[in-house]
């Protein structure tokens, strides 16, 4: 089961990357929400089947892979923002620097303290790659919208760490952290909206003209 | 020494036949009947009866090229393993031979195509060394996978290495190299989304953009090397996608002109399917296949 697991893992990494080279909103709400679908089909993998876990991919389906994209598609819709134009760095270079990023995870963890039987999983490198990459989308792109972005890709990075942790960690907590994000993706949906409405603009380099002259 | 035979016959006859079966496709997508599949041959025939005019500009260079093309993709296309034989021409470290004279006829084509000092035909060399520079890499990092996979630097080793309880064992990176060999095969040969070998502009032209000054058997040498590519490439493409051995040496050569025609099939679908790209989203794709297979070295080598 673990070596189907690295098979998804893989494909965590190559969304990654897809979402870094593209430029349309929609391809990159819908390739985060499959990364979504995926994570919450990873437990079930390499944990035995119960009821709570159950639950709780159902939950994580639901979250990431339907709400959450659903809430920022509608704000992309209500803002009228199909593209992001002219990141502070293009596309290629981003790419480029992602692809780097990946190999230096899969060096980094590597040099980790891991317990035997979660050395030659691919989960400690998929998670810093993710990471990584959410961090990439956060400092690289003008719009408020793939900052948001960013953020859920972060999120994801940590919650495939947290897999490996999960016999530890009390439902509560992913739970709680689920919620977290929910609230928070919500509220930006929001303040998004307001941003479009009263500024015509979400590009948040421009945010420094708020103030009154 | 059959093998050898057979070997030989296929790399010389059978590459137009690929052209002519990725036209058929395409007519068949566009509901039209298609040339015949040897109007390809027919076309070479008629290239080589006819005369040569050569500009009074051009140089010897401009006659080599095509012939120094012919020869380094003739040569490349002994050190390629077909099917699951080996290649008659193999030592080790062939692989990088095999690349460079990829390189080495690209250089002559290029370089033939200056001679001319028409400006066309400097834009298409100009564009023609800017992908393929982007392109080169990916094939050397699948090749370097593939190698540390097999424990070979020789080539025939190295592509007949993949089996199936290979891809089931490192199934991903398997796949990573043949979406990159795919993206790789398409715009090393010119093909759709890359530069559309029917088309008759020059602005938008790449690969004939370079040759329009041949004419004659020069021409004829030219589309036969670019054909010759096409069924160098798809081999060692359908090496490692298509990884079927039965043993039985003649039913391996009948699953090998399968698999061959099968991708040109599959190379007419997706010319059907797909519009030409955009000059400037070229480079994109092909940085991705470069990704896509730096990252199957990386699963590889961890």
């Amino acid at each position: 089961m673990s070596a189907f697991a690295d098979q998804l893992l893989v494909l965590v990494m190559l969304i990654n990357l897809v979402m870094l080279g593209t430029s349309r909103l929609l391809f990159c709400i819908r390739a985060v929400a499959l990364q979504g679908v995926i994570l919450g089909i990873l437990p079930g993998l390499i944990h035995p089947i119960s009821g709570h876990l159950i639950g709780i991919t159902a939950v994580i389906i639901l979250a990431k892979g339907v709400v959450i994209p659903y809430l920022i598609s509608d704000a992309v819709r209500k803002a009228h923002i199909r593209h992001e134009v002219e990141p502070y760095l293009g596309y290629v270079p981003t790419l480029l620097l992602g692809a780097v990023f990946t190999a230096l995870s899969f060096a980094f963890a590597e040099t980790l303290p891991l317990a035997p039987e979660h050395k030659d999983l691919l989960f400690i490198p998929a998670s810093i790659a993710t990471l990584l990459t959410g961090f990439l989308l956060l400092t690289t792109r003008r719009k408020a919208i793939s900052q948001v972005i960013g953020y859920l890709v972060m999120e994801n990075g940590i919650f495939v760490f947290g897999l490996l942790l999960s016999e530890a960690m009390p439902v509560m907590v992913e739970a709680g952290a689920l919620l977290d994000l929910l609230v928070g993706i919500f509220v930006m949906g929001i303040v998004i909206n307001h941003i479009s409405r009263e500024f015509s603009s979400i590009d948040t380099s421009r945010m420094r003209t708020l103030k009154e002259e | 020494m059959i093998d050898i035979l057979i070997h030989c016959a296929l790399a010389l006859l059978m590459p137009p036949l690929l052209l002519g079966v990725i036209a058929k496709t395409k007519a068949a997508f566009a509901g039209r009947v298609g040339a015949p599949y040897f109007q390809p041959y027919y076309d070479l025939i008629k290239l080589f009866r006819k005369g040569s005019v050569f500009s009074v500009t051009t140089t010897w260079v401009f006659r080599a090229g095509p012939v120094i093309t012919l020869a380094a993709t003739l040569i490349a296309a002994l050190l390629v393993p077909l099917g699951r034989h080996a290649a008659p021409v193999s030592f080790s470290g062939d692989m990088i031979l095999f690349a460079y004279l990829f390189g080495l006829s690209r250089f002559f084509t290029t370089i033939a195509a200056l001679d001319t000092g028409s400006s066309f035909e400097g834009m298409g060399a100009a564009r023609e060394v800017t992908f393929s520079c982007l392109a080169e890499p990916t094939l050397f990092f699948a090749l370097i996978t593939l190698a540390r996979m097999s424990k070979s630097l020789t080539l025939s080793t190295i592509l007949t290495h993949p089996t199936p309880a290979n891809w089931l064992t490192a199934g991903a990176s398997m796949l990573l190299l043949v979406g990159a060999l795919f993206i790789t095969l398409l715009a090393e040969n010119s093909r759709i989304p890359f530069d559309d070998p029917t088309t008759h502009l020059e602005l938008t032209m790449i690969h004939e953009a370079m040759v329009l000054d041949h004419s004659g058997p020069a021409f004829g040498i030219i589309l036969y090397g670019a054909a010759l590519k096409l069924f160098v490439l798809g081999a060692v493409f359908a090496n490692i996608a298509l990884p079927v051995a039965t043993g039985n040496s003649f039913a391996d050569w009948g699953i090998f002109i399968a698999s061959m025609l099968g991708l040109a099939v599959t190379i007419g679908v997706v010319e059907s399917v797909m519009a030409r790209l955009r000059l400037v989203r070229i480079p994109q794709l092909l940085v991705g296949a470069t990704i896509l297979s730096a990252f199957a070295m990386l699963l590889v080598l961890r």
